[in-house]
C-alpha cells in the first residue's frame, strides 16, 4: 500500500521507528502533533489524567479502529475513533466527557497524512464535546500495521434516568432508525475496491449524542438504543430479538435507504441492512412515545420501521425471528450476513 | 452484470408493488392447470426469494431454480487448481468476491489460503488484474475468470489488452460457462419437469436471442426473456403461463429495455476473437457439450493451465459436494431443478453459509443461500 521511503531530501516526512523510541524524536512528535489535541496540554505529560465529575453514574467504553483505507469520502480513521466510542457511550444514555487516545503508527506513514487525520480527530472531539485527557503512542516496523491503528476509550456521564438496554424491551414497543442506512459501508467499500462512484457517496460518520440528548429532553426514556456499526441493522435487530426473546416485525418499504446506496448495493449484490453505519442508531421506544420520538427523528431523516411483538408460531426453542414484510405482501426473515461482505460476480 | 439503470429501487418504482400484486391476481385467475417453470439465472432466484414472489403465486404454479449461478457450477477441480496456484509464493491470485469463499474438493477456499499467507486479491473488474501485473513485474498474476456470457466479454477485453501491451506476467485460469447448453441439458434429462423457461436477461443482452429460438423450435416450449426486478419477473411469469395455457411454444422478449434480438455485436465479436467453445465440466451437472469457453489462437498463450503446466481438470472432482459430502448434499439435484434447497437434510443444519457443503450455499446467487437468507425459521 505504501511505497518505499524516498531517500532523504525528497521532502516527504514520514514516521520513523525513532518516533516511538522515547527520545528527542518522540518528544518532538508529541509536542508538535499530539499536544494540540489535548484540552489541557499539561495532562499529556502525566502518566494518568485526574478527572473531576459532578456525579458517579458513569458509562465507560472502549473500541479499536483499523479501517482501510485510512481516509474515505466523508471521514477518516480519526473521526471514526472519536465518533465510534462517543456513540457507544451515547447508546447507554451517557453524555461523552473524556476520551483516551492510543495510537499505533506504522513506520513510513506520511507525517502530513497523520496531521490531517489528527486534525479531523480534534474537530470530531469538539463536535462530540469530549476532552482527550490521556494517550499513548507506539511505532511499529513497516509491514506490521496498516499505516495507523487507533484505540480510544471513553467515559460518559449517565443522563438517562433508567438503564437503557435490551432487558427493557417490551412487546408493543416501536422500532425506529435515526437516518438512512448503509452509507458508511458503501463509502468504505467503494474506497477499498476502487469503485469510482459519481458523485462520491459520503460516510454517515457523525456523533449520536445530540440526538439522544434531544430525546431525553423531550422527555423520552428510550427502552433500548443500539448503534448500527458492523453488521448493520440486520445484526443489531438479531441481537435485540435474541436478548429480549421477542419477535421484531419490520416493514421493508419503511427502511430509509438513499437511492445511491440502493443502486450501489444492487450492483455489488449487497443489502443495505447488512452494511455498517457510523452515525446511525436503532431506537426502541414505548408506543406512547412514538409520536414524540418521530418529531425528533424526522427532521434528521429518521423513520419508523416496525414493531416488537410476542414470538408466534415458531418451533419450541427456536430463537425469536426478525421478520420483514415486503411491499409485495410477502414476508421473509432477516438474518445477519456471514463472513466478509464480498462484492458478487454479476 | 447489473446496470445501475436496472437496480431495484422501491422508492423510485412508485406503484410497482401494487402492480406486482395485481399481476399475481391475474395469474391466479388465468391459470387452469398446474405448470412448472424454471428461472434460469441465480440473480432471478435471489430476487424471487428475496421479494417473496413465490409466496404470491397460485397453487399449482411451481417455480424451480435453475443452474445459472456461475460460482455454483465452477468445478471443484478448477478451484483446486486456483488454490494450488495461490499457494505459490510468486503468484498473486485474483478473482471476483464470491469466488473467494467457494471450497475446492477439500475444505479450503481462497480466503483460507489467504489467511495462511497466500496473496489473494479481490477484483471488481478484470482490468484491475492488468494494473496488478504492471505494479508487480516480479510476480505472476493469475486471474480466475468465471461467469456466463455476461462476464466473459470483460475477460476477453483483459486478454486483448494483455497481449496488446505485451504484459508477460499475467495469465488466466478460465472457467467461463455458457447458458444455452445447460438449458439444453435440463430439457434432455429424462427426469425433466420444466415446461417453460424464464431466460436470463443479462446473458441475452450479450448473446442475443437466436440461440433461445433454436431451443424453442427443438423442444416446443415457451421461453420468456426476463429482467430481474420483481415487476419484470412477475410480468415474465404471467406471459409464460399465458403461452402455456394457449399451447403456444414461443420465444417472447419481456426485457426489451435491455435485450435486443441481435445482442451486443461488439461483445460477440470480442468473444469470438478470444474464445473457442469447448466441452466443460459443471459442478453438479457433469460435463456439458459446448458448455464452456477456452482461449483460442494467440490468446492460448495466456492460459494459466499451460503456463504453470497444470494437469487437465479431473472429471471425478466435478461432483456435487464441496468435498467428501456427496452423500448428504443434493446440490446436483438442486442445480438440475429436481429438488428444492429445503428438501436437503443438511440445509440450515450441517450446511450454512459459514460452512457450506455445496456450492449453492456459497454464492449469494445460489438457491440454497437465497433460501437460507430469506426463508429460514
Amino acid at each position: 500500500m505504501t511505497s518505499p521511503p524516498p531517500p532523504d531530501g525528497t521532502g516527504v516526512e514520514r514516521i520513523r521507528l525513532a518516533h516511538g523510541g522515547g527520545g528527542t524524536w518522540m518528544q518532538r512528535l508529541i509536542e508538535q502533533e499530539l499536544l494540540p489535541l489535548y484540552t489541557d496540554p499539561a495532562l499529556a505529560r502525566h502518566d494518568a489524567a485526574r478527572l473531576e465529575l459532578p456525579h458517579g453514574r458513569l458509562a465507560f467504553s472502549t473500541d479499536s479502529y483499523v479501517v482501510t483505507p485510512l481516509e474515505f469520502p466523508g471521514g477518516d480513521i480519526g473521526r471514526l475513533a472519536v465518533c465510534g466510542t462517543c456513540n457507544d457511550l451515547a447508546m447507554a444514555g451517557a453524555r461523552p466527557r473524556f476520551l483516551s487516545l492510543g495510537l499505533i503508527l506504522e513506520e513510513g506513514l506520511e507525517l502530513e497524512r497523520l496531521r490531517r487525520i489528527l486534525g479531523s480527530l480534534a474537530l470530531a472531539a469538539r463536535e462530540c464535546g469530549v476532552a482527550i485527557v490521556t494517550g499513548d503512542t507506539k511505532v511499529v516496523e513497516r509491514g506490521k500495521a496498516d499505516g495507523l491503528y487507533i484505540n480510544s476509550s471513553g467515559i460518559g456521564l449517565l443522563e438517562a434516568l433508567r438503564p437503557i438496554g435490551p432487558e427493557a424491551i417490551r412487546a408493543g414497543d416501536q422500532l425506529l432508525v435515526s437516518g438512512d442506512l448503509g452509507r458508511h459501508g458503501v463509502a468504505v467499500l467503494a474506497a477499498r475496491h476502487g469503485l469510482q462512484l459519481n458523485p462520491p457517496l459520503e460516510s454517515d460518520c457523525a456523533p449520536l449524542w445530540p440526538l439522544v440528548e434531544c430525546l431525553l429532553q423531550a422527555p423520552i426514556q428510550p427502552h433500548c438504543l443500539r448503534d448500527l456499526t458492523r453488521g448493520g441493522l440486520a445484526a443489531a435487530l438479531q441481537e435485540l430479538a435474541q436478548a429480549s426473546g421477542l419477535e421484531l416485525a419490520l416493514q421493508e418499504d419503511c427502511l430509509p435507504v438513499s437511492d445511491a446506496v440502493a443502486r450501489c448495493c444492487a450492483l455489488l449484490g449487497l443489502d443495505p441492512v447488512h452494511l455498517a453505519n457510523e452515525g446511525r442508531c436503532l431506537l426502541v421506544v414505548a408506543p406512547e412515545d412514538l409520536e414524540t420520538s418521530l418529531a425528533v427523528l424526522r427532521p434528521r431523516g429518521g423513520a419508523w420501521i416496525g414493531t416488537v411483538r410476542q414470538a408466534a408460531d415458531t418451533a419450541p426453542g427456536a430463537p425469536p425471528r426478525v421478520l420483514l414484510r415486503t411491499p409485495y405482501g410477502s414476508e421473509r426473515v432477516l438474518v445477519p450476513s456471514s463472513g466478509e461482505l464480498l462484492p458478487r460476480i454479476c | 452484470m447489473v446496470s445501475p439503470a436496472a437496480a431495484p429501487q422501491t422508492s423510485s418504482q412508485g406503484d410497482a408493488p401494487s402492480q406486482v400484486r395485481r399481476l399475481a391476481r391475474v395469474l391466479a385467475a388465468r391459470i387452469s392447470r398446474p405448470w412448472t417453470l424454471m428461472e434460469v439465472c441465480g440473480g432471478q432466484t435471489h430476487a424471487i426469494v428475496r421479494s417473496g414472489l413465490d409466496q404470491l403465486l397460485p397453487q399449482g404454479l411451481r417455480l424451480i431454480h435453475g443452474p445459472g449461478c456461475p460460482v455454483c457450477v465452477t468445478p471443484a477441480s478448477t478451484l483446486d487448481q486456483a488454490l494450488d496456484l495461490a499457494r505459490l509464493p510468486q503468484v498473486i491470485l485474483c478473482s471476483y468476491g464470491d469466488m473467494l469463499r467457494v471450497p475446492g474438493s477439500g475444505r479450503e477456499d481462497l480466503l483460507s489460503v489467504r489467511a495462511a499467507g497466500a496473496d489473494v486479491r479481490l477484483l471488481t473488474t478484470p482490468l484491475q488484474a492488468l494494473e496488478l501485473a504492471r505494479r508487480h513485474p516480479e510476480r505472476q498474476v493469475v486471474f480466475l475468470a468465471v461467469g456466463f456470457e455476461t462476464t466473459a466479454p470483460a475477460t476477453a477485453l483483459l486478454a486483448r489488452h494483455t497481449l496488446a501491451t505485451g504484459i508477460g506476467n499475467l495469465s488466466l485460469l478460465i472457467a467461463h460457462v455458457r447458458v444455452a447448453p445447460a438449458m439444453e441439458a435440463i430439457l434432455a434429462d429424462p427426469g425433466n419437469a420444466v415446461q417453460g423457461f424464464l431466460a436470463a436477461g443479462h446473458v441475452c443482452a450479450v448473446v442475443g436471442t437466436a440461440g433461445l429460438q433454436l431451443l424453442v423450435d427443438r423442444w416446443q416450449l415457451p421461453v420468456v426473456v426476463s429482467g430481474f426486478e420483481p415487476l419484470e419477473l412477475m410480468t415474465a411469469l404471467l406471459r409464460c403461463v399465458l403461452l402455456l395455457e394457449a399451447g403456444e411454444p414461443r420465444l417472447l422478449n419481456a426485457y426489451k429495455t435491455v435485450v435486443r434480438p441481435q445482442g451486443n455485436p461488439a461483445a460477440i465479436a470480442l468473444l469470438q476473437e478470444v474464445f473457442n467453445i469447448c466441452d466443460q465440466p459443471w459442478r453438479g451437472l457433469g460435463t456439458l457439450a459446448d458448455g464452456g469457453l477456452t482461449l483460442r489462437g494467440p490468446y492460448a498463450a495466456l492460459d494459466a493451465r499451460r503456463r504453470f503446466a497444470l494437469t487437465a481438470d479431473d472429471p471425478l472432482a466435478t461432483g456435487q459436494g464441496a468435498g467428501g459430502t456427496e452423500g448428504v448434499c443434493i446440490a446436483g439435484a438442486i442445480l438440475r431443478g429436481r429438488a428444492l434447497p429445503t428438501d436437503c437434510q443438511a440445509f440450515g443444519r450441517a450446511c450454512i453459509p459459514d460452512h457450506p457443503l455445496g456450492a449453492p450455499m456459497v454464492s449469494s446467487e445460489g438457491a440454497c443461500a437465497a433460501y437460507f437468507r430469506y426463508r429460514r425459521g
